[in-house]
């Protein structure tokens, strides 16, 4: 008999806006990367904090540049975050971030570099970095119904194996899931070509078909005829995918789109890093299929879990979000099973219904959210990767 | 029924894919049409290994290939029933 999830509960941490986060992170965030080593050297000082260094933020403009704000100040407003310290070259732009994050309630303090040098910055940002661990290691957890969950999806290293047995296990998931409110959101628009038609019919309403088509369409004449030498067939499907038995673009698109199951329907597309904002349900994010930029990206726009279903083995993890790693693939469980959470090698043996490969998924789910730690996690997995859409000035 | 070594998603396709690592050529395979669980016969003509895809039907240059009941693209080189079908005899029509 399937598992009844509409009445079941977390030990979670509900943040000052009312959203849920299942980690408890205080964040020393750069705006720029020539911030990156005053953050990590209050990392070092200051136990309990983590430092995200990346790799861009600065003469960035337009489009890019409101990504890249985006994309920061969604990361700090993410519920797995319980404070941010936010350290950028120049007061303005971590100002921007400072008050973007401070729109969720939670603490933020800015400082910057210029005028004071990186010594002056890291006393001063540590004494603030140390308040923040003080009052965010007596937060306590309370019970928080599973719908107030928000959870991505990302397939990586696919093959054959992924669309037959770990996409259509998240796929479950959703289908089960979705209709007891919690948010979902699925991207990879590369990757959605070739199935780009069955997409857009699971669209749950004609604008939400309308603006994913434009945005595929814009990927496709933007990046593919803009770039191409010759074709994608170099990076999609992958090598890593070819070795696993994937052949062209559209198989690999078609397995992707299992990872949306049976009944559910989008009911918007958005931008990258963009928050969704209809209501619970699934959304479509415009996003690379590059693992860490496509992770990045959806947990800035708020998700919380990300399930993350692999055949060749992709060992990609993030700062704040723990991604659960769903394979199906014997060989991968075999040579390198410290990666996988959730083992659904059973679907391809016949041993496990995809039914079963969900409830399994959505257990594993709930002991994530509860606190247990994912392979990625564990293994020391950060991967914080910055999409960029065009040179710096 | 034991345990599967090819999988195949939909009646309308023309390739499986394998699911066991090492399968040899000749090996009578045990084959589930994931669809609905049911399940024929089909012997290897190749060693092919585990995630890549057999001809389940012969093949001509120019046909086809259905996988998800739908396109995945076209064969450039001909498969025999029980030959591995990959980017060496397949390819996308987009590009």
């Amino acid at each position: 008999m399937a598992l009844d999830f509409s009445n079941a509960t977390v030990k979670a941490w509900r943040r000052e806006n009312g959203r849920v986060g299942v980690r408890n992170h205080v964040l020393i965030l750069p705006v720029d990367d020539i911030s990156n080593a005053a953050c990590e050297a209050v990392a070092n000082n200051v136990k309990g904090t983590m430092a995200i260094p990346h790799a861009y933020g600065r003469l960035q403009f337009g489009e890019d540049l409101d990504l890249h704000f985006r994309t920061i100040i969604g990361t700090g407003a993410n519920p797995n975050v319980a404070a941010v310290v936010v350290i950028g070259i120049e007061p303005e732009w971590t100002k921007v971030i400072v008050d973007g994050i401070a729109k969720t309630g939670k603490p933020v303090t800015g400082f910057s570099i210029e005028q004071k040098g990186d010594f002056e910055t890291i006393r001063q940002a540590g004494w603030k970095a140390k308040e923040y661990v003080h009052w965010a290691s007596e937060l306590q957890k309370e019970d928080c119904p599973v719908s107030d969950l928000w959870i991505s999806t990302k397939c990586g290293e696919s093959d054959t194996t992924t669309g037959l047995s770990s996409c259509p296990t998240v796929g479950n998931m959703y289908d089960k899931l979705l209709p007891h409110g919690i948010y979902g959101c699925f991207g990879e628009t590369s990757e959605i070509t070739g199935a780009e038609h069955i997409c857009e019919k699971r669209a749950a309403n004609p604008e939400a078909a309308a603006k994913f088509k434009k945005i595929w369409q814009a990927y496709s004449e933007d990046v593919i005829f803009a770039h191409q030498t010759d074709d994608l067939s170099d990076s999609q499907p992958t090598k890593g995918n070819i070795l696993g038995g994937l052949t062209t673009i559209e198989e690999k698109a078609l397995g992707n789109l299992e990872k949306i199951g049976r009944t559910s329907s989008y009911i918007d597309a958005m931008g990258p890093a963009e928050a969704p904002s209809k209501g619970p349900g699934l959304y479509f994010m415009d996003s690379s299929s590059a693992a860490a930029e496509c992770v990045t990206l959806m947990a800035a726009g708020g998700y919380v879990i990300h399930t993350f279903p692999t055949g060749q083995g992709n060992v990609v993890g993030n700062p704040i979000v723990p991604v659960i790693k769903i394979s199906g693939n014997p060989r991968t469980l075999r040579t390198m099973s410290e990666h996988i959470d959730v083992d659904v090698t059973g679907v391809l043996t016949r041993e496990m219904t995809i039914d079963q490969a969900g409830d399994a998924l959505i257990e594993m789910i709930v002991r994530t959210a509860n606190g247990r730690m994912t392979a990625a996690e564990a293994l020391g997995h950060r991967e914080f990767s910055m999409t960029k859409l065009y040179r710096s000035a | 029924m034991g345990i599967p070594q090819l999988l195949v998603h939909d009646h309308e396709d023309n390739v499986g894919v394998v699911v066991v690592e090492d399968l040899q050529a000749g090996t009578e395979m045990m084959c589930v049409v994931t669809h609905d669980n049911s399940d024929f016969r089909l012997t290897a003509k190749a060693d092919i290994p585990i995630g890549h895809k057999v001809a389940l039907k012969p093949l001509k240059a120019g046909d086809t290939v259905i996988k998800y009941g739908e396109d995945i693209g076209k064969m450039v080189g001909d498969a025999d029933v029980g030959d591995h079908v990959h980017t060496h005899n397949c390819k996308t029509k987009r590009w």
